[in-house]
């Protein structure tokens, strides 16, 4: 790895007595897409928000290109691009005057921010919003404008807080794109998401949060490879049909999760997993064979399902 | 040379202003207009029928205007660091958007107030004019009017916007109006001379800020007497904007940074 752009070691985040960050480590290097993956009140935007330098340390040490978020905020805060999770666009201005003003308050060149919204209102695919009140933008719109807004400054370094939520498929998959296409610029980009496909896709590396601290971290694949087998067996019993004992399954696959919609047989033979299966067949409302997801792994690691 | 982080802020409120600026300018030039011809002219007839060597020495019209100049500045200071603050921080949430840009909270609260400034600055003027019409001074008057008239809109924006950002809810503001900014402006001097209050009042009416202003107007406009020396009445009011933004500011810093 190169030299880390952010490092934390015991980042620590309280509010009042509940701690919402609990001592953790981790390194992101220059050029990365680094994750943050975690069902809600992980901790993941409290985490966000102290790279940031947007809310301060309670305990631990962080660096953000170099700096010390508690002296040099300000200065972070130059080089970064934050997309907040909620959208706080000023609601009473066009859609241009938002990156106008957002402009200024980096010091922008007038001329500089001039060609900047043009290019960026191309990247949202706003360009024929560009003088409508953000008051009359669509929830996508709207996260496209606040993702765009975020750029305005170049950052070398964005961080993005659940970017994709709200968005329709297509829109996420574009996005995506304009994200990948940051990336492969040589911006850094920390995401933080609960679904597990915009993890898989986006992140070079990522580490999986619950109740404050992190439970795995590694690659997509790494982190599948390690906490999940390759396939995943899912059946879907009728309503009126007692599930039973995990034991029941023992057999069919290596490891079994029961939850309250269906049941998960993880296996590395998927074929002769459904073999064992078809004798039940008439208890079934259906199954299918998929390949393991993060999802799958944050099954594992922490006994409870991702999106709920 | 970069701009300082609380000029970037004023810049941008200026620029939110753009959309609203006419009406507002129609506002701050009939309020004058309407509570000169009623009060001074209608009601200061009565008055003057009334008290044949005047209020103070001069008509009721004459004796209202340069009063009525800085309460007028006391209220526009008041909705700034009212009812915008609580805009920036909990209905359009611009202050979060702000601090995640270069801008510290301490350049906020400067630029919030330094703009509160500007905004009491354009009233004050437009109402000087609509004075100067009325034939109440001489244009160099009312300019002089002007000046203790913004340090009352500052003295009043600063501890009001320390106590908004420390409010949850907009009923917080209306009690803060209700029982605070309205009966300020109605019993600092302005329509009347404090010496027509119960005794007991007096020395409140001092302590308010207005008072001071109001007198200073009066001063500067038409070189009737001060009550308080001006140079105490200016400390004051200095006080009271220092002491309101370093409360400002810590209270921003609990309700932002955290
Ligand atoms: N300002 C605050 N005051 C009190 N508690 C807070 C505050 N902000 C966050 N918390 C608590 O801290 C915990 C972590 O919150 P955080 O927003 O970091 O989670 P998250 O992982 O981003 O969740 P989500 O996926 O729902 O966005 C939650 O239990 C939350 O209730
Ligand atoms: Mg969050």
């Amino acid at each position: 790895m190169s030299v880390p752009l952010v490092t934390a070691r015991g980042l620590v985040k309280r509010f009042g007595d509940f701690v919402a960050v609990d001592g953790i480590d981790f390194e992101i290097a220059a050029g990365e897409a680094f994750g943050f993956l975690g069902p809600n009140g992980a901790g993941k935007t409290s985490t966000m928000r102290m790279i940031a330098a947007t809310s301060p340390l309670d305990g631990g040490e962080l660096r953000v290109l170099g700096l010390d978020p508690a002296a040099e905020g300000s200065a972070i805060r130059a080089r970064i691009g934050v997309v907040p999770q909620e959208d706080n666009l000023d609601m009473e201005l066009t859609v241009a005057e938002n990156l106008y003003i957002y402009g200024r308050y980096f010091d922008l060149p007038r001329r500089v921010i001039r060609r900047r919204i043009d290019e960026l209102l191309d990247f949202a695919q706003l360009a024929e919003r560009r003088d409508a009140r953000v008051e009359s933008l669509s929830g996508g719109m709207k996260r496209r404008l606040t993702i765009a807004r975020g750029l305005m400054n170049d950052p070398e370094l964005v961080l993005l807080d659940e970017p994709t939520t709200g968005l329709d498929p297509q829109a996420r998959h574009a996005l995506w794109d304009r994200l990948y296409r940051l990336k492969r610029r040589g911006v850094t980009l920390i995401i933080t998401t609960h679904y597990m496909d915009e993890a898989e896709q986006l992140c070079d590396r990522l580490v999986v949060m619950d109740r404050g601290r992190i439970v795995a971290e590694g690659s997509p694949r790494d982190l599948i490879a390690r906490y999940s087998t390759p396939e995943v067996v899912e059946l879907r019993f009728r309503p009126e049909v007692d599930v039973g004992a995990p034991s029941r399954f023992a057999d069919m696959a290596q490891r079994v999760e029961i939850l309250p919609d269906r049941v998960l047989l993880y296996t590395g033979d998927a074929d002769a997993t459904v073999a064992k299966v078809e004798p039940m067949e008439e208890l079934l409302d259906g199954f299918l064979v998929r390949r393991a997801t993060l999802e799958d792994v944050f099954l594992h690691l922490t006994g409870r399902s991702l999106v709920d | 040379m970069a701009t300082p982080l609380a000029l970037r802020v004023v810049e941008a409120e200026a620029r939110v202003y753009r959309r609203v600026w006419k009406g507002s300018v129609v506002t701050s030039f009939l309020n004058p207009v309407l509570y000169l011809l009623a009060m001074g002219v209608g009601l200061g007839s009565l008055v003057d029928r009334n008290l044949p060597d005047g209020v103070a020495g001069v008509g009721y019209l004459a004796f209202l205007a340069p009063g009525l100049l800085a309460a007028t500045a006391m209220q526009t200071g008041a909705a700034e660091g009212a009812w915008k603050v609580m805009a920036g921080f909990k209905w359009r949430k611009t202050y979060q958007a702000v601090l995640a840009t270069p801008v510290t909270i301490e350049a906020l609260v400067l630029g919030v107030l330094t703009w509160a400034g500007v905004r009491v600055l354009m009233v004050t003027m437009v109402f000087a004019a609509v004075v100067v019409v009325f034939g109440v001074t001489s244009p160099v008057g009312a300019l002089a009017a002007v000046l203790p008239a913004m340090l009352v809109g500052l003295a009043t924006a600063a501890p009001v916007a320390g106590f908004t950002i420390r409010v949850d809810h907009d009923a917080g503001l209306t009690n803060l109006f209700r029982f605070g900014i309205v009966p300020m402006f109605l019993f600092s001097g302005t329509f009347f001379p404090v010496s027509q209050l119960p005794e007991l009042l007096r020395p409140v009416a001092f302590a308010v800020p207005l008072f001071h202003g109001v007198e200073m107007a009066r001063w500067a406009a038409l070189g009737l007497a001060p009550a308080v020396s001006p140079v105490a009445s200016v400390a004051y009011l200095l006080a009271w904007t220092v002491g309101g933004t370093w409360w400002a500011i810590r209270g921003f810093r609990r309700r932002l940074w955290r």
